[in-house]
């Protein structure tokens, strides 16, 4: 891939992302390009349900590889990040290993000199069939590489971004006990974030950083033709125009992607050929997740979907 | 195009773009990887690298377009320069048609290098040479508008004006026509350069002169502000509540961590027969601050009430709750009006309320002990915000003290230099009696502490 030209690798990122039924912007695939090349994660930012787990998943179906996911929720640690370390097992071995231990220890005439004899013995329970890897150490450990989704995680705790830091910049992790485990092959790595609270500088520098917002209605089309193939073009065209009407008014929560392919699914689902006042007011809430909005947005449907109507003439 | 991008560097620094060195470096390398070639990658790129926030993305993406344009203005300036000397050109051509045309077919021996690139009209040339000339002169050291003189001369200079102005006098003997035209491009090129200068200024400096403007406004008294200065202080007020969100908004575990719960610790551990592998801890209980900020809106206060209600209103991930109540003769409550309008419309609808009545602090102490007493808890801050000028009208102090007596503590701001305070009408010494801390609040920067002292005691 390094011998080709940007422009049409980067082309090839987006054809390669697109089979997989993710229809990639330019600004997407260049991202997901220069990932790929200079070895950095991707930060992705954007409004709930725009598709930036699914980001993740195209890619990882796109190049063959695993995902593995980490959802983040306040709260989390390293230990259900990163590592643990196999409690039960080490305290079971020890009692079978009682025995063991009285035979090893009988030479000792002291206690110093049990005590020096055990030095000898090194670590034994703190060794790596006693660690418990939980995702983030897993993606390291993936012979062939591996996607690694790290779902919002502005839900996390500010302290769980510094432990992060040294897997994004290095792809490695410090195990205090057994050393540094670095990656096998650099895992391609995913953040998502609502934007919930802002992250901190020191992790956002580590990221190529890329915000999806609301797609253009073009390509919010080919979206729509990609998830949903069976509805059709008029229907298609008329529901895209009607949502990006929508989102220009004043909501708690504005439809994104996601509600626009859930939409177009129970259009087809109704066997909407069209749109009309009824069938939208009878669908709004699939849109709209609050009362409030559907307040809001009920006295305009009638406007909206002339609107539609008539940018389809001439679109 | 190293230098090139070094430079973009510099400018992007320039439009409020956070750029690390560790940041350009992978610019550095994303760039290697894409090229120059094609230019929206090229710029999805270095967004995709150096910005980190929506907002950057802007700034960066109009600070990309305004680099990367540069040479087209210039490139355009001859163009028209061309067109200028082709009229002149053509007006004179039937008086001195044999001369010009002498001069247009072959550009005289002897000249310096400007000269015969501004006769042979070489517009790439040209705009090689000021862009050379201005790396030479540092034009990327630019900071302030005052500087701009210097640097076009330093740039002029550096093009080999000198030569230019010989070659100029010894054609206006031999070649009276030529040197007209010469003048003619000369004139031309200072206005390229001063153009250029101008570009480098709004790129390179805006850092600079945006900090000291920063500077200037954060400690001018927000009572005398000027009326085209209000949304500059409204953006840093933003900046301000931005900055104490960040430090106050995050929870510190290790502080708050308290003793070893034991019941919970058995109760995890059970499954190790008891043995502590796991240890919970009880936590400390922190409140948020929960604040009332009780505001005189009346003349020479508003203005600065308005600021401080705009800071404490945005500030919802550090404090949990705020009530504001404005008055002037009487006293309203305000939270609402503040939760949902714009800061601009809201402040006009309070004014209309209640604002710029003569404030009379007793009966507003009256209406605010009759009809809010009850929003008041221990765990609250009271902030009082006014300059305790009470038309000689009775000041009520006593309600103060039974404020003082329900809340966490009362926080008086006073705009007045502590000089003032007991002076004429002031009632301030009478209140302060009651109050944990009195202090003067006329500038942005005595907001800000203030404010952060508040939030502070919570953490």
């Amino acid at each position: 891939m390094a011998e080709q030209k940007p422009s049409t690798a980067i082309e090839a990122v987006e054809s390669g992302l697109a089979a997989q039924g993710y229809i990639a912007s330019r600004q997407i695939a260049t991202a997901v390009y220069l990932s790929q090349q200079i070895e950095k994660p991707i930060l992705v930012e954007g409004p709930a349900g725009v598709g930036k787990t699914e980001l993740a998943k195209a890619i990882a179906a796109w190049s063959g590889k695993k995902m593995i996911r980490l959802q983040c929720y306040e709260g989390l640690d390293e230990a259900k990040a990163l590592y643990e370390w196999k409690y039960a097992k080490q305290l079971l071995y020890t009692q079978i290993l009682k025995d063991k231990l009285g035979e090893v220890l009988g030479g000792a005439q002291t206690l110093h000199d049990a005590l020096a004899q055990l030095h000898d013995f090194g670590d034994v329970f703190f060794s790596k069939e006693f660690v418990e890897p939980r995702p983030l150490l897993q993606a390291l450990e993936q012979p062939g590489g591996c996607v690694l989704l790290i779902d919002e995680i502005d839900k996390s705790d500010a302290e769980f971004e510094s432990l992060l830091l040294e897997i994004l910049s290095d792809f490695q992790v410090t195990i205090p006990e057994l050393g540094t485990v670095s990656a096998i092959t650099p895992p391609t790595v995913i953040l998502t974030s609502n934007s919930e609270r802002d992250l901190g500088d020191a992790l956002k520098r580590r990221c190529l950083h890329l915000h999806i917002g609301f797609p253009e209605q073009r390509l919010e089309e080919r979206i729509v033709e990609s998830r949903v193939p069976n509805i059709s073009q008029t229907l298609r065209r008329q529901m895209v125009g009607f949502i990006h009407e929508i989102r220009s008014l004043d909501l708690k929560k504005l439809p994104s992607i996601s509600e626009t392919i859930d939409w177009a699914r129970v259009l087809v689902l109704l066997q909407a050929s069209e749109l009309d006042t009824e069938i939208v007011k009878d669908t709004l809430n699939v849109l709209l997740k609050y009362e409030a909005d559907i307040e809001a947005a009920t006295p305009q449907v009638t406007t909206f979907i002339a609107k539609a109507a008539r940018s389809n003439i001439f679109g | 195009m190293r230098e090139n991008l070094h430079r973009f560097f510099r400018a992007a620094r320039g439009a409020g773009v956070h750029v690390s060195p560790a940041e350009s470096i992978d610019a550095m390398r994303a760039v290697s990887q894409v090229g120059f070639s094609d230019r929206t990658v090229l710029r999805d790129a270095l967004l995709l690298t150096l910005a980190k926030s929506q907002d950057e993305k802007l700034a960066l993406g109009d600070c990309f377009d305004l680099f990367f344009s540069q040479p087209e203005p210039r490139q355009e300036q001859p163009e028209a320069d061309s067109d200028d000397n082709a009229s002149q050109n053509a007006d004179q051509s039937p008086s001195s048609g044999s001369a010009s045309e002498a001069g247009e077919g072959q550009p005289p021996e002897g000249l310096g290098q400007l000269a015969q690139m501004l006769l042979s009209q070489d517009r790439n040339a040209l705009a090689a040479a000021i862009a050379s000339a201005s790396g030479a002169a540092a034009l990327s050291d630019i900071r302030y508008s005052t500087q701009r003189g210097i640097f076009s001369s330093r740039i002029l200079d550096a093009m080999g004006l000198q030569r230019l102005r010989d070659d100029l006098d010894e054609l206006t003997a031999s070649n009276p026509a030529l040197a007209e035209r010469l003048r003619a491009a000369l004139d031309a090129l200072r206005e390229a350069v001063r153009d250029t200068v101008s570009q480098g200024l709004a790129l390179y400096a805006r850092e600079e002169a945006e900090n000291l403007r920063n500077e200037i406004l954060r400690n001018a008294p927000l009572a005398r502000i000027e009326r085209r200065q209000v949304a500059e202080m409204r953006a840093l007020i933003r900046r301000i509540a931005q900055r104490l969100r960040e430090r106050y908004s995050k929870p510190r575990k290790r502080q708050r961590r308290g003793h070893l719960d034991v019941r919970r610790t058995l109760r995890r551990n059970a499954a190790w027969g008891g043995i502590p592998f796991l240890t919970a801890w009880k936590r400390k209980h922190r409140d948020r601050p929960k604040i009332v900020a009780i505001c005189d809106v009346s003349g020479s206060v508003a203005q600065v009430s308005d600021f401080f209600l705009l800071l404490i209103h945005s500030l919802h991930e550090v404090v949990d709750d705020v009530r504001s109540f404005a008055f002037s003769s009487h006293t309203i409550e305000v939270s609402e009006i503040l939760e949902k309008k714009s800061p601009e419309e809201a402040m006009a609808e309070i004014m209309s309320k209640v604002g710029f009545g003569s404030s009379d602090y007793g009966s507003s102490l009256v209406d605010f002990e009759k009809d809010f007493m009850s929003t008041l808890t221990p765990q609250t801050t009271v902030i009082v915000l006014g300059d305790a000028r009470s038309n000689n009208l009775d000041p009520r102090a006593d309600i103060l003290r039974r404020i003082s007596e329900r809340s966490k503590r009362l926080v008086w701001l006073n705009p007045e230099g502590r000089l003032a305070w007991g002076f004429g009408d002031s009632e301030m010494p009478r209140y302060a009696t009651f109050c944990s801390v009195v202090r003067q609040c006329a500038t942005a920067q005595q907001l800000e502490r203030a404010v952060s002292d508040i939030v502070a005691t919570y953490q």
